[in-house]
């Protein structure tokens, strides 16, 4: 029996297809993310202005209860804790569980949402 | 600068029209004394969620005088938008009234100027412009109190929150329709 030839373009073609694949699912999450954002994060927080609640640009990263001329909680403020993905997801899902004494009452229960929101706001740079 | 001023400007007036909500959130809270005299961890949390409430409602007062004092709105939305802002004073002075009564501190005002630069409210240019930031926040705090109804440790406060979420729904289907937008189409669109 005759062995194929391998075809090494045929693995390339394969891996650049993931890539795009990849790169659409993420585009996906991070305008699934932004839309999420609009309807359940925007009554309180924008991403260049302190509201009800901080701004968000650049907040992945970024050491928590730091945005200046924002008045935190003072048990955000004391956590000394720096919003890595991980981090935001689980503040998102139960903030009190996260940080205790903390004043935000919302949480988004669904983990595809989290992850999309997640997403949007690792693009906030 | 023009003001809003509610056609019943008495607070005596003004009360008469929104007591409904004061009256029950007060009255609710009539049998709260005891945990108001050692404010446990639930009520503090309570508190902490109301403040954030009093925060939006605080907001929405002043979006609405800056979308007055532009001059782009014309009657009868003018009106419309006075309304609204009357009946956001009235979730104020609820949320006052409730936040006291628990022993906790209210949060203050911002200065206009404060709210029209975190607004952006600079790029308002047409009344088309003025509602949809109103119809903006007006969603937002929709879903932002239902989505806080499950945080509450007190039923009855709980129960405001839904109420409150009633009146910025009734607010943010007006501006739609004035907007000439379609409704939503999905069930339960709200919230989620």
């Amino acid at each position: 029996m005759r062995r194929e030839p391998a075809r090494p373009w045929l693995a390339g073609l394969a891996a650049l297809c993931l890539a795009a694949w990849a790169a659409t699912g993420q585009a996906q999450s991070v305008e699934r993310g932004r839309q999420l954002y609009e309807a359940r994060c925007s009554a309180c927080h924008s991403v260049d202005a302190n509201r009800v609640g901080p701004l968000h640009r650049g907040v992945l990263g970024r050491r928590a209860g730091s945005v200046p001329g924002y008045d935190y909680s003072p048990a955000l403020a004391a956590s000394g804790q720096v919003w890595t993905e991980a981090r935001l997801k689980a503040w998102l899902k139960d903030p009190e569980a996260l940080i205790p004494g903390q004043k935000m009452g919302y949480r988004l229960d669904e983990a595809r949402d989290r992850d999309d929101v997640v997403a949007y706001l690792a693009t906030l740079k | 600068m023009q003001l809003i001023t509610p056609p019943q400007a008495s607070r005596r007036s003004f009360l008469g029209t929104t007591g409904s909500l004061s009256a029950v959130a007060v009255a609710m809270l009539a049998g709260q004394e005891a945990l108001a005299q050692g404010m446990g961890a639930d009520v503090s949390k309570d508190v902490g969620i109301l403040n954030v409430a009093l925060g939006l409602e605080h907001e929405a007062i002043n979006a609405y005088q800056l979308g007055a004092a532009s001059g782009l709105l014309q009657k009868p939305v003018l009106d419309v938008a006075v309304q609204f802002q009357s009946q956001h004073k009235g979730h104020r002075d609820a949320l006052i009234a409730t936040i006291n009564k628990l022993g906790g501190k209210p949060v203050a005002e911002k200065t206009l100027d404060e709210y029209a630069k975190a607004l952006n409210a600079g790029s308002l240019k047409s009344q088309a412009d003025v509602l949809d930031l109103a119809a903006r926040l007006e969603l937002g705090a929709t879903n932002a109190y239902l989505g806080v109804i499950p945080a509450f440790g007190n039923r009855d406060l709980a129960k405001v929150a839904g109420r409150l979420a009633a009146d910025e729904t009734m607010h943010y289907t007006v501006l739609t329709s004035a907007l000439g937008r379609p409704l939503p189409t999905a069930a339960l669109s709200f919230g989620a």
